[in-house]
This record gives structure tokens, sequence and C-alpha cells, in this order.
């Protein structure tokens, strides 16, 4: 676990840009502080600011140093990174429906033969989690999620695969993931939902935010028919749900 | 209504404008030009604003055809071969199309984008205030992929104002770098290499990133560290040591160690780097860096005052004149004797 109080390191990512670095390792506690440190920043509104990206250690923040110079920015990023790690806002949660195994999940057998369990036991220990939306990145909305039961943990899959369909729910390392587009994947994959993360046409274009929760619940593959055709549609598919 | 109609381009084409910002914590790229410079200037030359979209037009030639009606544009960036109706015409200058009329580029000399801006600009739907294309995540307009032959530009009907020309100064120098986010990951020995060597551009370099030939820059601590934003000339180094230079169509974020990152100001003058051109890095200080960019803007902003009538090189009575009295021997028939005109 990083120190809470150990101010984070500063670190130029060029002329326009810093990273505000809470921990070098995947780490809960700093995490928590890059996402307090997002929300807070959000609600200081500090003019020059013009975007950040929160990831699992560190806050990249974007900025404009024709408005605000780099001493001033790093002075204030490291007054609001002392704040209190609990989101003043209330936590968004969500439940989303995942087709676990067979053509939607190719390694599920696979990964329950690594683990020594069914997988049925897989499916029922990945359901049982709550995720929190760790970051977002890589690709349009590629959510990358924490909480991975320890017991769910292996290593990344010797050759990543070149191509993987939309909305994959796949597992890597001590993460779960929800990978919106089509695209390469390294990750073993258990299932797929039918909720896109990105959308073009839909309001919200984004539906999951950094912070946000996800818990999975399992869906047949005729529900799971059913909503790719809602979702295409627009529909949101993700349930979200009362604190 | 005109239409400028693609008749032939090359891969690695595609409209572009200033970027699209305010979704990176999505995980959605700016893309966006890879050169702003070019592009503001050849948006300049037409009246567009300086950001306005574009047809970026990568190394290999592209023909365009004026249907409908006239259509104005302006070509600027990386030099190269540009025919009207089979008549030469310079880079950094309007041109107008007439009906029928065929716009024929050739391949790039020494650089790796053009900029073609249209009169009255690029008409499409914009997504997040841009219609710059991003193919894998399906986005731009009018088309969300980069451009093929076929396709077709609705357009305003060029205006009456006379040819224009641009004095667009040519920037040159090592590429500038503020050292960074985790130079640390490295020794200073191996710091000292990536700056002392002479690299190029790979063959295998995409809107994605640029992969840099040169020696091996090897990590300290390995070559995996926990994925962290990037921005548009991060310098990352896999594995392998070859660094790969994230541009415009880059992962919004990366998992290995960032060497040092590219100034703005020197970001496009990259990416205009031909393959196979050696090149060199120079490590500056925030302050630098930072004066370089408010250097660069300001140029940026100056460009629509750098337009000027193009005066035809035809038949240039003043040139001529002003040559002769100067006492240098000028032939009339021969353009290559003129002030300001070189031989190519």
């Amino acid at each position: 676990m990083a120190d809470p109080f150990l101010p984070p390191r500063l670190l130029p990512s060029g002329d326009s840009a810093l990273t505000v670095e809470f921990s070098r390792t995947i780490d809960e506690t700093a995490n928590r502080r890059v996402l307090a440190l997002d929300h807070a920043l959000a609600a200081a509104a500090i003019d020059g600011i013009t975007e950040t990206v929160p990831t699992y250690r560190s806050l990249l923040v974007h900025y404009d140093p024709g408005v605000i110079d780099h001493e001033t920015l790093s002075a204030r990023l490291l007054a609001l990174s002392a704040g209190s790690l609990a989101p003043d806002t209330e936590v968004r949660r969500w439940r989303v429906p995942v087709c676990y195994g067979g053509e939607n999940g190719i390694d599920l057998e696979d990964v329950a033969r690594a683990l020594g369990i069914t997988p049925d036991e897989v499916v029922a220990r990945h359901v049982a989690g709550t995720y929190r939306v760790a970051m977002i990145g890589f690709t349009p909305g590629w959510s990358y999620l924490s909480g991975l039961d320890p017991s769910l943990q292996m290593s990344r899959r010797q050759n990543p695969r070149l191509a993987t369909p939309a909305g994959i729910v796949a597992i890597g390392g001590i993460q779960t993931g929800i990978q919106c587009l089509a695209g390469p994947c390294g990750w073993h994959l258990l299932g797929r939902t039918a909720m896109r993360t990105f959308q073009l046409h839909r309001e919200p274009t984004f539906l999951l935010e950094p912070g946000d929760e996800v818990s999975f619940y399992a869906v047949d593959e005729k529900t799971f028919a059913e909503q790719e055709r809602a979702a295409e549609h627009g529909e949101l598919i993700a349930e979200r749900i009362a604190a | 209504m005109s239409t400028l109609i693609v008749s032939q381009i090359g891969p690695a084409s595609s409209v572009q404008d200033g970027g699209r910002f305010g979704a990176q914590r999505y995980g959605l790229t700016p893309s966006g030009a890879m050169d702003k410079l070019s592009l503001a200037a050849a948006n300049s030359l037409v009246g567009n604003a300086l950001m306005a979209a574009a047809i970026e037009i990568g190394p290999f030639g592209a023909t365009f055809t004026a249907k409908g009606g006239a259509v104005r544009v302006a070509l600027c960036g990386a030099p190269r071969p540009v025919e009207v109706a089979k008549r030469q015409v310079d880079m950094n200058t309007s041109v107008t199309l007439n009906e029928g009329e065929k716009l024929a580029l050739g391949f790039a000399r020494g650089g790796s984008f053009s900029y073609l801006a249209i009169e009255g600009g690029i008409p499409g739907e914009p997504m997040f205030n841009s219609l710059s294309v991003n193919a894998r995540a399906g986005l731009g307009s009018p088309y969300p992929r980069p451009l093929q032959a076929g396709d077709v530009f609705d357009v305003a009907p060029a205006g009456q104002t006379p040819e224009m020309q641009i004095d667009v100064p040519k920037l040159s120098g090592p590429i500038r770098v503020v050292m960074g986010p985790q130079d640390d990951e490295f020794s200073d020995e191996m710091k000292a290499l990536f700056l002392r060597s002479n690299w190029m551009v790979s063959a295998t370099s995409d809107r994605m990133g640029y992969r840099l030939e040169g020696p091996v820059i090897s990590h300290l601590h390995g070559h995996n560290i926990v994925s962290d934003g990037t921005v548009e000339g991060s310098i990352q180094v896999p594995g392998n040591g070859s660094p790969i230079v994230l541009m415009s169509d880059r992962g919004t974020s990366g998992g290995y160690p960032k060497i040092a990152t590219v100034i703005t100001a020197d970001f496009g003058r990259l990416a205009q780097t031909p393959a196979g051109t050696p090149f060199r890095f120079k490590a500056v200080g925030m302050a630098e860096a930072q004066a370089e960019l408010r250097r660069y803007k300001d140029l940026m902003r100056s460009l629509p005052g750098r337009v000027t009538e193009l005066v035809s090189s035809d038949f240039n009575i003043d040139a001529l004149f002003t040559a002769n009295v100067a006492g240098h021997a000028v032939s009339a028939t021969d353009v290559t004797t003129w002030p300001g005109a070189t031989p190519d």
C-alpha cells in the first residue's frame, strides 16, 4: 500500500501536460487518490486545465501554459492532492449483463482448467465481485476494473490475440476489463456484454466514468442476442442501481 | 454546388483538423493533423479558420477532379509536384480548378504529409467538435476512414478573389524534447546515448507511432511499467530498446517507460521527417519549451498576414525590372534566372 499522505511526484509530460504520480505500481490507495484529485480538479475548475486523464496510479493533467504557468499549476495540484480520499459526489453503480463461455467467452474453459476449478465456479467468482472503474484508456471505452477476486488472477496470454470482438469481458493479471470496440487483446476472454461503454449518437456517448462501481450478472445467449439488438437502438443495457 | 472528387489516392490520406479534445479520459485519442502549421498555412491561403478540416495527404500521389463548378484549393506541407490541367503549380499557393479540371499531386519529397485546404472548408458532421478521421474508433466526417478513390466532397463554389501565395518560414534544427516523465527509468549513460545519437524514422511508422531506428536504449528496471497517460510526442521505449514516438492517433495510455517528450513546437517537424532521414534530439528545459510554444503559436497566428496576392510566374515584369536594375543577368525566357526562382 502506498502511503496515503505522501505527496505525489509531479513529472513533466512535455510543455503542456503534467503527470501527477501517486505510485509506481497498481495500488488501491493510489488509484483512490488519483480519482479524488480528478474530482477535486473538476470541482475547482482551474483556468487553463484543458483535460485530465486518470489512470491506475497517476493523473495526467493537460493544460495551456499560456493561461496557467507550470509553477502555479504544480502548487495547486500538490495542495489539492493533500485532500480527502472520499469522493464528494455519490459513486455511480452499474449492473452489467455478461454472456459467459461458449463462443462469447472462448477462454472460460482454459481459465477454469488452469485454476483447477469448474467454469461455473469461475463465473460464480466473477459475478460475486464489486469492481471499480480504475481507468478508461488505450481505445475508446476500454474500461479497466480493479477488485478481481485474487483466486482468479493469472498472467496474460503469451500471444495476444490480434482480433477480438466488441464487448468482450476479460481477465488479465489482477484486473478484469470491458473492451468496447473490436481489437487486439492479450487478456483471457470470459464472455461478452451487449453494453457499449462507447456509442456514437447515444446520450451519454461514454457510459462509464473512472470511479464508477460495476458488478456483473450472467445472461444466456438468447438474452444476449436480444440485448445486442436493443443496444443497436441506443439502449444502455447496463442498469444503474441505487447506492 | 461544386464537388471535389477523389480520382486516385494513396494510403494514409484522410480528413484532419485541429483534433478532437475533451474525451481522452474515455480513451478517445485526439487525432488531428500531424503538422498543424502546414494545415494552418493551407487554410490561410483560402481564407478558412486556421484549424479547419483539410485533406491530409500521405507520402504517395493523389488526383482530384472538380465537378459541377469551380473549386479553389491550396496545398502546403511536404513539397511535391503539383499540376492543374497539366500546368505546373507551386506549393504554398491557392489554385482554382475549373469544372472538369484535374489536380495531380506527385510523391512527397523531403516530407511526409501535405495539406489540401478547400475554400469554404469541408462540410461534415463534427463529433466532439472535430471532423478528424480516427479509423479505429469509426470517427470522422464526411468519411470515417482514410480516403478512397471515388469519395466526393460537396464544397463551396470558388470565389472571384485572385490567387494567393504564402510565405511559410522554413524551420530546422534538432527535434527538441523535455526529458521525462519516466527518464528516471534510464541510466545517465542511456539518456546521453539517446541525446547524442542519430535517429531515423522507420518505414513501418504511421499516424499512431513513429518507430525509431538507432542504438538500443536499455532500461534500468525492465520495460513494464503500469500504464499511464500519454501525450502527442511521448517517446516510449518498449522492451526491444527501440523508441517509439507517439503520434496523433496514439493510444491514450501506455505501459512502457517514456524517456522524453517532443515539444509542441517541434512535433510537426518530426511528423514531416521522412523515413530514413537522420535527425537528432536535443533536451531543453521547461521554460525554453514553453517559450518555443509561445513563438510557435505566434507564428501560427501570423500566417494569414503572410498571405499575399500571387504574382504570376508566367510573366513577371516587376521581377525582371528589379533584377536588371540589380545588375544580374536575367533572361526573359528562362524563369530560373529570375530572382526568387530556384531551379529544382
